[in-house]
């Protein structure tokens, strides 16, 4: 009895990994170098390969910024984020232009979340995920690890 | 305009280096040193051009939308709300120290807030300012 309870106690903890989304160790220093200037590099794991494609070679228009890099570390970045990109299926669609933030992947996790916390100052876009998962650039997007508390002030 | 070719052929030497910021401000005043002559740059003139307010996008009106009005502090991004660590030197010892990082976010920069490219003048005075600012 007690080791069914032992291993049900364990089991139950395994949801809680799947908030674990580590940036791959073949990251090119240009992605950081060029991706996390003006937003967190985020990992390739978020959207699909097809939508990296199509976030890449648009950059020149990159949500009302010219983002563009030059192509040696485009070419590089592009590769990198194919080869690592999620599971469509998965992640649903990202919309057009692709945004993680369209997924239902995303929307299914942040549901419980209210339309003003991402209007607050300390927040200001949906795009900022280290606003609340501080440990977001180490993969580490816990929801026992959020400071939304502050938020509800 | 001959400046152009003059300033990218210097930043290209220098483009395996760390600099100092001083360094990469001589880049500028040697290109600018052709325009009104005898160009000295200034503090003044760059924390004036910091927080001008140009009316070219209203999200980031001026390099206080992101980099705040006090440049020793950290910013954040006018859309993303990015942090962003401190521009002035006194602050972030990483500042003004590669020359092609210096180039990519004037030429960036300068585009999305001014609306034009930034003359050598006004990136010598620019720098001139973050370096000294305590």
């Amino acid at each position: 009895m007690k080791r069914i309870f032992l291993i049900a106690l364990l089991g139950s903890a395994f949801p809680a990994m799947a908030h674990r989304l580590p940036m791959p160790a073949n990251a090119p220093a240009s992605y950081q170098a060029e991706c996390s200037s003006c937003h967190m590099a985020y990992q390739p794991a978020l959207l699909p390969a097809n939508d990296w494609r199509k976030l890449m070679a648009g950059l020149n228009e990159h949500f009302g910024s010219d983002a563009t890099v030059d192509p040696k570390n485009g070419a590089e970045i592009n590769a990198f984020l194919e080869r690592n990109g999620g599971d469509p299926k998965r992640l649903g669609s990202a919309g057009t232009p692709p945004r993680i933030t369209q997924t239902r992947h995303f929307t299914h996790h942040h549901h419980e979340v209210p339309p003003k916390f991402w209007r607050d100052p300390r927040v200001k876009s949906a795009a900022n995920c280290e606003a609340c998962h501080s440990a977001a650039a180490k993969g580490n997007y816990s929801e026992h690890d959020i400071a939304i508390p502050e938020l509800r002030e | 305009m001959r400046a152009i070719p003059a300033v990218a052929l210097l930043l290209a030497s220098l483009a395996c280096h760390a600099e100092t910021p001083q360094q990469i401000r001589q880049i500028y005043v040697s290109a600018a040193a052709g325009q009104p002559a005898g160009f000295t740059p200034s503090a003044q003139r760059g924390d004036a051009f910091f927080r001008q307010r140009f009316a070219i996008n209203d999200k980031m009106p001026g390099c206080t939308s992101c980099h705040t009005d006090s440049p020793l502090n950290a910013g954040q991004h006018a859309v993303t709300g990015k942090n962003i660590r401190p521009l002035a030197v006194a602050a972030n010892a990483e500042r003004f120290s590669d020359p092609a990082k210096v180039e990519k976010w004037f030429g960036r920069n300068c585009k999305e807030v001014v609306g034009r490219a930034c003359t050598p003048a006004e990136k010598a005075d620019f720098i001139t300012y973050l370096s000294e600012v305590r």
